[in-house]
């Protein structure tokens, strides 16, 4: 499998990322939760820069006790990427669609070694 | 321009926004599809006239009303000279256009900037044709004073026909119809009826104004004769006493964009207007299609039982909402997709539909949306991509209609199944 340098290790900390080229078509790869990822650029809803978007926690409800709502915060654990034309989001460590679990992002494999990060396409 | 996330270690910061970047990868599936040998109409788009908020204020004819519009919106914006809102259409800055298309540079040509802005996504969508519409205006509908909706329709018509219009042969309106004021209405109508760039007329239908006033039955007689589209574009305000129970957008959207289009739909039908005005051509924009045959259901059961209420019909309801025109946007493409076929055989899509994108507003549809629909011919993609619109706004098309058409392989993402469609 042919492997396409991405960034010395140092050029993508967490919370950046970098975009490279294969067969057309760019990948991103991110740093996020201290793992690399990497995913199509392109959304499986009506094909937009994924990549591109705004990283933001999943956005949860505060329900008590006896039922009642008391607001709203961000998870600790889950942490999303929103496509910037529509707003789906995507768990950022399975691809999945946050909405229905079902439709997910194409997913690259990485490799982080001593002379920098490499994505295999 | 920096993007707040949850936490500062996701705070993101852009630079350089280009539409034609941003669009990019529409432009490689208009590619992929071949969608520059396709006429292609987007009947319901926008641009944000509040860019040029100022120079639009100098064309209020009321002096005493400018002036107060110009020191309003001197020292509070043009929200306080509108009707604006709460709302989070950028969905707390995840669709980022919002934000970034403000600080877009484009290089000074001496037109208004959205002229360069709108082509730029035009032609990452593979658009022909543009019709226009504002956006924050869109609730002027609901603004205690008549005389305001009157007087930013006639500056806001007046300097979209003096600048955008003839800017570029691509871009078209339906003008804005202060429909609050029936008599202005028709005013609107004669006056700008016959501009260039001008294909029709324009009621936003959050209002509280029946369309079945025998004030409005000059309006629509004179549309008819003169082969004028009339339109009912939907919004929403959140402030409306049925919406207001809701408390978060997505309700707010999902119900607000429908019920107004729904209620004057079945007031057009019911009191009989399509059998006093058979042909003038009536056009739903922006509530998407699902709430097409709900509304055609619950009119065909209730008429047969109580005819005695609507005596003017000749036909069932749902006949007459046949005849009607529909844009597309926002497509329900949800995992029943048996319904949306359904639907557009229940409106006769093939005939009826036009293709809106409503870019650059956050629940935009592509032109693939429509190519890449399996239960479609050929023709009838071509058909509501761009030849309904063509026919019934009577388009002409010659500077750009298209001589052949090709299919490339791969088109990267099936809208349809919603997945990636990896390039070969
Ligand atoms: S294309 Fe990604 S959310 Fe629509």
């Amino acid at each position: 499998m042919p492997e396409i340098f991405v960034a010395r290790s140092e050029d993508l900390p967490e919370g950046g990322r970098v975009f490279v080229t294969a067969n057309g078509n760019q990948i991103g790869v991110v740093r996020a939760k201290g793992q690399l990822h990497a995913y199509l650029n392109i959304c499986p809803h009506q094909g937009g820069p994924v990549c591109e978007g705004l990283m933001v926690h999943r956005v949860e409800e505060i329900i008590a006790e006896d039922k009642t709502y008391q607001g709203m915060r961000f998870s600790e654990d889950d942490l999303h990427i929103v496509c910037p034309w529509h707003g789906w989001e995507f768990n950022i460590e399975t691809g999945r669609c946050a909405g229905d679990g079902q439709h997910g992002l194409k997913r690259f494999r990485t490799e982080e070694r001593a002379d920098g990060i490499y994505v295999v396409v | 321009m920096l993007f707040r996330s949850s936490t500062p270690a996701f705070d993101m910061n852009i630079e350089g926004f280009h539409t034609g970047q941003h669009l990019a990868n529409a432009r490689k599936q208009a590619d992929m599809r071949g969608l520059d040998d396709v006429l292609v109409v987007d009947v319901d788009c926008h641009h944000y006239e509040t860019d040029n908020f100022a120079e639009i204020l100098e064309y209020i004819e009321d002096p005493s009303l400018k002036q107060v519009a110009l020191n309003t919106y001197a020292y509070k914006g043009p929200s306080a000279v509108l009707y604006d809102q709460p709302g989070y259409q950028d969905l707390g800055g995840r669709v980022t256009r919002y934000l970034e298309r403000k600080g877009e540079k484009i290089p000074e040509d001496g037109r208004p900037r959205e002229v360069a802005q709108t082509l730029r996504w035009m032609d990452a969508l593979s658009v022909d044709y543009a019709c226009l519409f504002p956006t924050p205006m869109l609730f002027l509908g609901l603004h205690p004073q008549p005389e305001v909706e009157v007087n930013m329709a006639r500056a806001y018509n007046r300097w979209i026909t003096d600048n955008i219009l003839p800017a570029n042969k691509r871009l078209r309106s339906m003008l804005y119809l202060p429909f609050n004021d029936p008599d202005a209405t028709y005013r609107m109508v004669q006056e700008y009826g016959k501009k260039d760039g001008v294909i029709g007329f324009m009621v936003v239908s959050t209002r509280y104004k029946p369309v079945y006033d025998n004030a409005y039955m000059k309006t629509y007689a004179l549309l008819e004769e003169m082969g004028l589209p009339l339109s009912f574009h939907a919004s929403y305000h959140w402030n409306d006493q049925l919406v207001s129970l809701t408390n978060r957008f997505i309700t707010a959207h999902a119900v607000g964009f429908t019920f107004f289009n729904a209620v004057h739909c079945a007031n057009w039908v019911v009191n009989g207007l399509p059998e006093r005005f058979p042909k003038l051509k009536v056009i739903w924009i922006e509530s998407g299609l699902a709430w097409i045959p709900w509304l055609m259901q619950r009119l065909d059961n209730d008429y047969r039982m109580r005819t005695s209420e609507a005596p003017a019909l000749k036909r069932l309801p749902s006949e007459y909402m046949r005849d009607m025109y529909y844009t597309t946007q926002p497509m329900e493409m949800v995992n029943n997709h048996k319904a949306l076929e359904l639907t557009f055989e229940m409106i006769n899509a093939d005939t009826q539909l036009l293709y809106s994108s409503d870019y650059p507003h956050w629940d935009m549809d592509l032109p693939s949306t429509i190519w890449d629909l399996p239960f479609l011919s050929e023709q009838s993609k071509r058909n509501i991509l761009g030849l309904n619109a063509k026919r019934i706004f009577g388009l002409d098309v010659s500077d750009r209609f298209p001589e052949n058409h090709g299919r490339a392989a791969s088109p990267l993402v099936d809208t349809w199944r919603q997945d990636v469609v990896p390039a070969e």
